[in-house]
């Protein structure tokens, strides 16, 4: 038995402690709002938050995460900044499929909550490894400056 | 033939003579005829060609409850697209609700009862406009009626007005909701009966002013697509497939699997020989309690596999065979005037080739789907582009009738035309029944869909043109050589078939007296199926790239090189130039438009100021492809470093589908569209060695990703107008970027790119 902190909720789980953050997330815990889309950390599609820090779930063993703040795109809303991607993803919108879109909203959210204006090669480099076939990557850039130029206004 | 069809062809004939298309008579002479015979009497194009044609019946698609919430049935699936807001805002605005209060439902798979449900070919709205405007108005026609009935007054006295109906002289209202049940206990009106809006009265076609209805559950984690099911008692597979096409397992052993953690047990599914269709591979499943645990157990199985005759083929060795194919003479499809005597008379002959790999769509939801079987039926819910069709191949996998069987679609997470094919639904229905019924769900780790999934196909393309002194071309031979996907449902026919041949090749709408178009045989040895604007991406590729080598050789200016091979604004037949298919569309109403073509070239070469002066290592290229009956011409801008580094940071497109019914999400596929084409050039590539695909994830099938998409994409729509027929939107985007970005780099650099994808061809 194995508890995790999600969401600020203390959940315990009966799996193997290798067993990985997204499948027990989505298989378990029946949170399937955080999405696999590679299982090798090359897609960004299963982002969640780790003690605030951007993290791909599909390679996180749950061992690796005992003690930690885990947030996941379910509860980033009640989050200001996380509340105002979100916003602004509707605003613009971003969403094509929109399966992709629960991680580039946490991969975003932790990029303006760690640089509040980035430049366009922080986005770049924040958001490169989060990939949207649909092609949706002008408007995340987009949506992205408009939360960092309404920055305070919440 | 069943009562329902038959019921089908009185529909479909409606509205054909309503078009004008036959008399009403044949309304009445139709019944109870065979398919066949009306077929060979008068061709069918559009959504009556298709499988169930259109239905635009209300009461299938409309319900209204009496707290006036307006719920509208969607019965093509979204897989990014926005149909599920397009299509029911279509219905609303004949109704004229108010879109605050309009609810979407995704209808289940079952064509006779909402019409052909296929979600490709770019057709969702061009086939579905006119029905849903229809239903809707329809719908409003019964308010009316239900409302003049209630106040006794002539029903030319009243109109719907946002969700109320207006009894004008009096200013009388009346709401949807106090009139929902009168109304439902009206008949139908009949179609000519229902007055439609006119564009004027529009209120959310064409305006752009409606968010996607899934929008709020995306952001928040919520869209349920087809990976996510959960139902009590769910059991997770996993499937280790055959590594090579029409593979076999010799012998298994499951006792390390069963080990795992979590594994209860472990299934051979049976495959099925090429032509595999829409059928499983076959293999050996793994099925847990979690899907972590099913993937370990799988990684545990000891697998001994016949690989079949397919185990030899080399992506190396198949390019130089195509190569061989396409410089030697072949099956002609299409042959104007005398081109092997003009090539030999002209003065200069220019010669390129081109090469298009393997390509796999990818989409970020891998293929998942889950069933149950409870008393003889099963129950499927599943991320599917054609429901019907995993419906019927559900029902007779597991030996059970068609209405034993019903299909639950979710959204798509992507789809791309992978998803048009459903052998992981059948798989899901398979092992469920393995379990007993219990629901299982199979979901598709990225290594089985890069591995096994239905690819775009791979092609050579040999061009050879004669030019004039002038420099104009006075012949033009173009071989094209690819697998056909026709090799999936049957013998391979080793040629390209009329809706690969249409995508582009003998539909090339150059004013060139000499013209020869050949396909030489070719043989399939994957399967080979549809990708996002399919074979149009190496036959724009080869030919828009061409063309800019053409205009090169004779020094003169791409666009205008480009605009006087088309010649002359014209509507051209498309069956003048060999193409009996043009995407399903009447060569009447959808005659191939030159003018349109010029037009789009012309407006992206304006916006994106052609022909401005750039620096070295900086250049425009430009490209024009016409495919499902839409027009798009395409400017990209790009630099290129010393060291080879490229960059994008302007795209500009022109796109002219006709009238835009939802302009915003037209934009956002153009977009789309962009990214996709201009990833498939720079990194896409599947290659086989032994059999065997050699890619297996993100790190070495890479796509675009935002670095480096385009920095800014303009896209610039014509305006249309809502009497002419709609053009398609998902597709038609994708095939000019790729010759436009090399056009570019052919500008920036003086590098011709003839071989796809660029990679590393711009290093030192």
């Amino acid at each position: 038995m194995i508890t995790l902190n999600v969401n600020g909720e203390s959940k315990t789980v009966d799996v193997p402690d290798d067993t990985r953050l997204l499948w027990t997330l989505r298989d378990v815990l029946g949170m399937t709002g955080t999405k696999f889309g590679c299982g090798m950390a090359l897609c960004g599609a299963c982002t969640i938050h780790l003690d605030g820090v951007p993290t791909r779930a599909c390679i996180t063993p749950i061992s690796a995460v005992v003690g930690k703040k885990i947030t996941t795109i379910e509860a980033i809303g009640s989050d200001p900044v996380g509340h105002r991607v979100q916003a602004a993803w509707l605003d613009l919108g971003v969403p094509q499929c929109g399966y992709c879109q629960s991680g580039q909203i946490m991969a975003a959210t932790a990029l303006l909550k760690q640089k509040p204006h980035p430049t366009d090669a922080d986005i770049d480099a924040a958001m490169s490894g989060n990939i949207c076939r649909c092609g949706t990557y002008t408007r995340i850039r987009a949506a992205i400056q408009q939360v960092a130029r309404t920055e305070g206004d919440a | 033939m069943s009562s329902l069809q038959t019921t089908l062809e009185v529909v479909n004939l409606g509205r054909r003579s309503l078009l004008g298309a036959i008399p009403a008579v044949g309304l009445i002479l139709a019944v109870g005829f065979p398919r066949a015979a009306l077929a060979a009497d008068e061709p069918k194009y559009g959504v009556d060609s298709m499988p169930h044609g259109w239905v635009d019946d209300p009461l299938v698609f409309v319900a209204i409850g009496t707290d006036g919430t307006v719920t509208i049935t969607c019965h093509r699936q979204e897989m990014g697209q926005g149909v599920r807001t397009s299509l029911p805002m279509v219905v609303a605005d004949e109704l004229d609700a108010d879109w605050s209060r309009v609810r979407v439902r995704q209808a289940q798979g079952d064509e006779t009862r909402f019409g052909n449900q296929d979600t490709d070919g770019s057709r969702s709205m061009r086939h579905f406009f006119a029905p849903m405007r229809q239903c809707g108005a329809a719908a409003r026609t019964m308010l009316e009626q239900a409302a003049a009935a209630q106040w006794g007054v002539p029903v030319a006295e009243v109109a719907a007005s946002l969700h109320e109906i207006v009894h004008r002289p009096t200013n009388r209202t009346l709401g949807y909701g106090a009139l929902a049940i009168a109304a439902s206990r009206l008949p139908v009106p009949a179609r000519d009966k229902v007055r439609l809006k006119t564009p004027a009265q529009f209120r959310y076609i064409g305006k752009g002013n409606v968010k996607i209805v899934d929008g709020a559950d995306i952001v928040a984690g919520r869209g349920m697509y087809g990976i996510d099911t959960r139902l009590d008692g769910m059991l997770y597979a996993v499937v280790a497939r055959p590594a090579v096409y029409g593979g076999k397992v010799v012998s298994h052993d499951a006792s390390g699997a069963l080990k795992v953690p979590g594994v209860l047990r472990v299934v051979e599914i049976p495959g099925t020989p090429p032509p595999s269709e829409f059928q499983p591979l076959g293999g050996i499943a793994v099925i847990a309690t979690n899907t972590w645990a099913a993937i370990q157990g799988r990684n545990a199985l000891k697998i001994e596999w016949d690989d079949g005759p397919n185990a030899s083929y080399d992506s190396t060795a198949y390019k130089a065979a195509l190569e061989t194919a396409a410089r030697n003479p072949g099956k002609v499809v299409r042959n104007d005037g005398d081109a092997v005597a003009a090539m030999a008379g002209a003065p200069r002959r220019v010669q390129a080739e081109y090469y298009i790999p393997h390509m796999t769509q990818a989409p970020m939801e891998p293929p998942a789907a889950t069933a149950r079987i409870v008393d003889g039926r099963c129950e499927v819910w599943a991320a599917v582009q054609a429901p019907q069709a995993t419906r019927d191949r559900v029902a007779k996998r597991l030996g059970l009738a068609l209405d034993r069987v019903s299909v639950n679609v979710t959204l798509l997470g992507g789809g791309f035309g992978r998803k048009s094919k459903p052998d992981f639904a059948v798989e899901a229905a398979l092992l469920s029944k393995a379990m007993d019924g219990k629901p299982v769900k199979v979901t598709w780790t990225r290594e089985d869909d890069v591995r096994h999934s239905y690819y775009h196909t791979v092609s050579v393309e040999h061009l050879e043109a004669g030019l004039a002194a002038s420099g104009k071309p006075v012949a033009w031979l173009h071989r094209s050589v690819a697998p056909a996907i026709a090799a999936l449902f049957g013998p391979d026919p080793k040629h390209e078939q009329p809706g690969e041949l249409g995508m582009g090749l003998v539909n090339v709408p150059f004013a060139i007296p000499n013209l020869r178009i050949e396909n030489p045989e070719a043989a399939v040895h994957t399967r080979v199926g549809w990708y996002r604007s399919v074979s149009n991406i190496p036959h724009a590729f080869a030919i828009q790239s061409f063309v800019a080598e053409l205009a090169a050789a004779a020094k003169r200016d791409p666009k205008d090189y480009l605009l006087e091979l088309i010649g002359p604004a014209r509507r051209i037949d498309t069956r003048t130039m060999e193409d009996t298919w043009n995407y399903s569309e009447s060569p009447v109403l959808y005659p191939l438009d030159t003018g349109r073509l010029r037009r789009v070239i012309e407006t992206a070469a304006q916006q994106a100021a052609w022909g401005r002066a750039m620096p070295a290592g900086r250049g425009l290229g430009i490209a024009a492809h016409y495919s499902f009956v839409a027009y798009v011409a395409v400017v990209v801008e790009v630099v290129v470093s010393a060291r080879g580094e490229l960059s994008i940071p302007r795209v500009d497109i022109a796109f002219d589908c006709g009238a835009q019914v939802n302009p915003e999400r037209v934009r956002s596929q153009l977009e789309g569209a962009c990214v996709m084409g201009l990833g498939n050039a720079l990194l896409s590539e599947i290659t086989f060695k032994a059999g065997r695909v050699e890619q297996g994830n993100f790190n070495d099938y890479q796509v675009a990703r935002m670095n480096v998409a385009p920095r800014e994409i303009r896209v610039h729509m014509i305006p249309g107008d809502f009497a002419m027929p709609l053009g398609g939107v998902g597709e038609p985007g994708v095939p000019p970027m790729a010759p436009a970005l090399c056009n570019a780099i052919f500008a920036a650099t003086g590098k011709r790119i003839r071989r796809l994808p660029i990679a590393d061809q711009l290093g030192a």
